[in-house]
């Protein structure tokens, strides 16, 4: 598994992380120290391995369709911590197209 | 562009449609799935994506994909999963949408669909799979409301976590106006099946379609361009065909196809570029470890499919192949399933198909138009409708009474034959009595009666007229011109 | 009695007997957590009103004939569980503002029995890390030596324990975060089988690992907690719906014919001699209790980490996108919402945060899911299997909760250093498997001269948490380390 091509800004972007160049020079080896221990990884035969995405046997977990008015909130406290709010809305700068 | 030119391509076109299902909650909370209110009044920590909230699927909604891929003759999988499908987006709670990626609820199927002209197709399906809404975005600032000019966008989460089914389809459609049979076909279906209201005004279904062209004969396919933003079946057909001229246009100019979203301007007429493949979303899939897997048994597709209504496909068939109905009045049934419903049962009891659509397209359905209630809805039963087919299939009353009755039906209901009986609307085909009749009206108007001997045939209608008159209306027709013509011509 | 150093089972006991009241203790622990916070830095918030609100309610209810299992009993909250009215800060500074509009499940249930909400603890930022430096606030100290971490991620929710602020504390574990503080400051510390907890209102870190769970003074205790918040929650389609066999009252004095589990793979050559003394002893006194210690292997342990450090980045760089200014928390301004997210997202994260998105966005992009993400997932499944295979052998697994005792702040830098501290309890984190850190006994650090406290790791199969609380009471009460040493908030205040 290549590590060295970690393309830090790229990830950054993907991850909407506006990061400084001194934290760039400073992750950059960091990640690469961290990949190489999870290098590790490729000494273990997985071929024939299924891939656990939840350790306990659960399934079919569902709710009846039903409204549950007592986990809803009003208008006023599902704004009350936004940063900024106007007309009953969440406003936010403006959006500059199709986000990638 | 020379239709010539244009008739050398045909279009390779698949859609990817977006339909809200029709549910009591939402698809991960318990806040009401309902349309519009004030903003940000249907919320909850869930829906909102508040830290610590988790999501909950509903089993209504997954229900429905089973009953919408059944119907289609998809497969059911027996394992399938959730993933969270990563971007961001002002009016995406989580900045991940909870979607399926790789193993989605329903896989394969066909959608059998007819377009204008009664021919037949068919259009492969991909998947359905299922997944959550996102909120709305208004763009505030410019004067239009449009996201080039303006400052700030305004967000309502009312309708975040609507479950929303997707529908892609295989690229076996060939041009405009089979896409939008296509999409008719898939909203009067899920109506019928009760999984949507499909309501594209409210934005239930939402449709992007991946438009290609090749020439004819060619079987590689070109390279495609998917078109977004369109609200309505009338758009779709419009932006297809607009962005199909302008592939030709290119290829023509010497040019290439390039893989890109193109969004439909509706006021303009075109597509216009919005952003290109070669910088794709990377959404970064992945199992949702909030949720854990479904199992499908074979006990629950077997209920689902027991409890599936005929389609409107298979009723359409019937009513062309089995009853002769014509294309344009069986689509006219099948499009109100309240409406095909109620026929399904008038023909179940009268026996006579075509007779039974004349009345319901009819003389009902005017009645039912003028007083604003649903055929379905109104006082006439099937079981009254097919008792009157059977009175004028007898003769035992004529068309103007058969009117007569069915008005009386809307308005008080009750039992034609009943109302034929005390209205005393029975048709009088006893040769004497009709004859006696004939004679009388002979005798006024002996006149008229000599035109017609001289060669104006066409008085005859008038003498008709005078004989139904004579008789309240009761007289059989055929049986008086039969007479009239016997007399007339042995004078 | 003395509410400041009694059991949550007798402070529960006397306020049910309506022998003392909720009232009292209330205001016996008010200026006390004050005090220890003032040393320690414990909490982020101390909630004085909602203790005095909860303790009314109490007596009331108690007073109306209703026995609450833990009536008065005063319990501390890491704070990325939310409370309502509460700031919930996850210990980070795009949360520093925010108040949250709910209760989770956990923390409703302990209000629901009684408990009395004495604060919200410190942490390190969203769980992330394991000596509680990581937080945006002050640094907690450890309750035995002020120059040495508490540990962590649940750093002040084991030290307020530790340090006597509060007689129950709820943290959350995803790879170590209640165990491996629980052994800094000489508490016992239980993560339940994944599930059995609800996880709503818990803020997320990594979904598939995170579990709440107790600290306290003494294993019966823990039970007490434990039969309180476990069970199914209908808000948590990962909770599981398995009826809870109650622990606390079903906890035993010896461990007759009950197989240790030694893992070959842990061996004790790898620590410094005094850690090492302390396990070797603690396997001895297992094995004079009645034990029969086994031998079994975990061959698939050594890529802990590195599976570890595979799901849980990439979990979390998926659960922490919502942090984007839009709804709640920190924004900071700029002209278009994409800037806005990335300079909200800067300013807002700590150093961890950020690499650790870093690492699970880069896991999961275009191209390198399957090389790491897929693949973590497999050996996440091997190392389930060979747990299912060792408890074939025996009934339960004895380790170390932590490689070494509680180490100086910034002794360690570099993040790799940092995440070996868990290497212990890693493996049962991925198998999902119920485990706890009991006190047992002290080692000098190499770096100290102060003796400092230290945790065996007990870990049994999914679900069998009475059996586990059970063979840690055995130890516990033969044993006796916790007290031994008092923590230095206690020295000081005699």
């Amino acid at each position: 598994m290549p590590t060295d091509r970690i393309d830090i800004r790229h990830v950054a972007r993907l991850a909407r992380l506006a990061l400084t160049d001194a934290e760039i020079a400073t992750f950059g080896p960091q990640l690469g120290s961290l990949m190489t221990h999870v290098d590790a990884l490729t000494a273990l035969d997985l071929s024939d391995v299924p891939a656990t995405a939840q350790v306990v046997p659960s399934r079919n977990v569902q709710r009846d369709d039903a409204i549950r008015p007592e986990t809803m909130l009003s208008r006023e406290a599902a704004l009350a911590n936004a940063p900024q709010a106007q007309a009953g809305y969440f406003r936010v700068p403006r959006i500059l197209a199709e986000e990638g | 562009m020379i239709v010539e030119v244009q008739q050398q391509y045909e279009a390779v076109i698949g859609i990817e449609c977006h339909v809200e299902l029709k549910t009591i909650s939402k698809m991960f909370c318990g806040c009401p799935n309902e349309f519009g209110g004030e903003p940000n009044t249907k919320v909850c920590p869930v829906c909102l994506a508040f830290p610590g909230a988790l999501p909950v699927p509903n089993a209504k909604a997954i229900e429905h994909m089973f009953r919408a891929g059944l119907a289609f003759e998809a497969t059911i999988p027996p394992h399938s999963k959730f993933d969270r499908k990563n971007y961001f987006y002002p009016d995406m709670p989580k900045n991940y949408q909870i979607s399926q990626y790789d193993m989605p609820l329903t896989v394969g199927g066909v959608v059998r669909y007819w377009m204008e002209d009664g021919t037949r197709r068919e259009c492969r399906l991909t998947r359905i799979h299922l997944e959550e809404d996102t909120g709305k975005s208004t763009h505030v600032g410019s004067a239009d409301g449009r996201l080039a000019a303006s400052t700030g966008s305004l967000i309502d989460f009312n309708r975040a976590g609507v479950p929303l089914m997707e529908c892609v389809s295989e690229p076996d459609i060939r041009s405009a106006d089979e896409a939008v049979a296509y999409l008719e076909t898939l909203a009067r279906t899920f109506r019928e099946l009760g999984v949507s209201d499909v309501k594209m005004e409210e934005g239930s279904l939402r449709c992007d379609a991946n438009v290609s062209i090749r020439k004819r004969g060619e079987t590689e396919l070109g390279t495609k361009a998917e078109i977004k933003n369109m609200n309505s079946f009338r758009s779709v057909r419009r932006a297809i065909e607009s962005e199909i001229a302008r592939q030709i246009a290119v290829v023509e100019g010497g040019g290439r196809v390039i893989q890109e979203t193109r969004g439909w301007d509706e006021a303009a007429g075109v597509t216009h570029s919005q952003r290109s493949k070669e910088q794709a979303h990377d959404y970064r899939y992945f199992p949702d470890p909030d949720l854990v897997p479904i199992d499908v048994t074979d006990e629950t597709i077997a209920r689902v499919r027991a409890a599936l209504p005929v389609i409107p496909y298979e009723r359409y068939v019937r009513y062309v192949d089995e009853y002769g109905i014509d294309t344009k009045r069986a689509t006219q049934l099948v499009e109100d399933h309240a409406l095909a419903a109620w026929f399904d049962r008038a023909v179940a009891a009268s026996k006579n198909a075509l007779a039974t659509v004349a009345f319901v397209l009819g003389d009902l359905a005017r009645l039912a138009n003028e007083s604003g209630t649903h055929v379905a809805d109104g006082k006439v039963t099937p079981e009254a409708l097919a008792e009157l087919v059977a009175l004028t299939q007898s003769n035992a009353i004529n068309s103007k009474a058969a009117k007569q009755v069915l008005e009386t039906l809307w308005s008080d209901g009750g039992s034609a034959k009943t109302i034929v009986e005390r209205d005393g609307l029975a048709q009088v085909s006893d040769r004497g009595a009709v004859e006696a009749i004939v004679d009388e009206v002979l005798a006024a108007n002996a006149n008229v009666a000599a035109d017609y001997k001289a060669g104006k045939t066409n008085v005859l209608g008038f003498l008709t007229g005078a004989v139904m008159k004579a008789s309240r209306g009761k007289a059989n027709p055929a049986l008086a011109q039969e007479l009239l013509k016997e007399k007339l011509g042995a004078g | 009695m003395n509410p400041l150093k009694d059991s949550a089972r007798a402070i529960a006991r006397e306020v049910n007997a309506r022998t003392a009241s909720a009232a009292e203790i209330a205001e016996a622990v008010i200026p006390q957590a004050e005090r220890v916070d003032a040393q320690l830095a414990a909490f982020l918030q101390l909630t004085p009103e909602l203790v005095r609100e909860h303790a009314r309610r109490v007596d009331e209810r108690v007073a109306a004939g209703e026995h609450l299992p833990l009536a008065g009993v005063p319990v501390a909250i890491k704070d990325n569980m939310c409370l309502t009215g509460t700031r919930t800060t996850a210990g980070s500074r795009i949360l520093e503002n925010f108040v949250a509009p709910y209760t989770a499940t956990a923390v409703q249930r302990l209000l629901d029995a009684g408990a009395l909400p004495v604060g919200k603890t410190n942490l390190d930022e969203f769980a992330m890390g394991s000596s509680g430096e990581n937080t945006a606030f002050t640094p907690t100290k450890n309750p035995y030596d002020l120059d040495r971490v508490p540990g962590g991620s649940s750093a002040g929710s084991a030290a307020a324990v530790g340090g006597f602020a509060s007689t129950l504390s709820f943290g959350s574990d995803t790879g170590g975060s209640i165990r491996e503080p629980a052994a800094f400051c000489n508490v016992v510390g239980f993560k339940p089988t994944y599930g059995r907890v609800s996880r709503y209102g818990l803020i997320a870190f990594a979904s598939s690992l995170d579990q709440i769970g107790p600290f306290a003074r003494s294993v019966e205790d823990a039970a007490l907690a434990y039969d309180v918040i476990a069970g199914k929650d209908p808000l948590d389609a990962t909770s599981i719906d398995r009826a809870v066999e109650p622990a606390a009252d079903h906890l035993r004095e010896d461990l007759r014919g009950v197989r240790v589990g030694i893992v070959k793979e842990f061996a004790l050559d790898k620590l410094d001699a005094q850690s090492r003394a302390c396990y070797e002893a603690a396997y001895a006194d297992l094995e004079k209790l009645g034990a029969e210690l086994v031998e079994v292997t975990l061959p698939t342990a050594d890529y802990g980490l590195a599976t570890y450090y595979l799901i849980a980045p990439a979990e979390c760089s998926s659960n922490l996108a919502r942090f984007d200014g839009v709804r709640y928390g920190l924004r900071v301004d700029a002209p278009d919402v994409n800037e806005m997210y990335e300079r909200t997202r800067e300013a807002g994260f700590g150093a961890e945060v950020k690499r650790r998105i870093l690492i699970g966005t880069y896991a999961l992009s275009s191209g390198y899911y399957d090389a790491y993400y897929v693949k973590a997932q497999k050996a996440r499944t091997r190392i389930a299997e060979d747990f299912a295979r060792a408890f074939e052998r025996c009934d339960v697994i004895a380790a170390p909760a932590a490689s070494a005792p509680a180490f100086r702040f910034n002794a360690k830098s570099d993040p790799v250093t940092m995440y070996l501290m868990d290497y212990y309890t890693i493996p049962g984190s991925l198998a999902g498997l119920p485990a706890l850190s009991v006190p047992c006994g002290y080692a000098v650090p190499e770096d100290g001269t102060r003796p400092m406290p230290m945790g065996l790791q007990l870990t049994t199969p999914l679900f069998a948490e009475r059996a586990l609380l059970g063979y840690a009471h055995a130890y516990e009460r033969a044993t006796l380390h916790a007290e031994k040493l008092t923590p230095l908030t206690e020295t000081a205040a005699a």
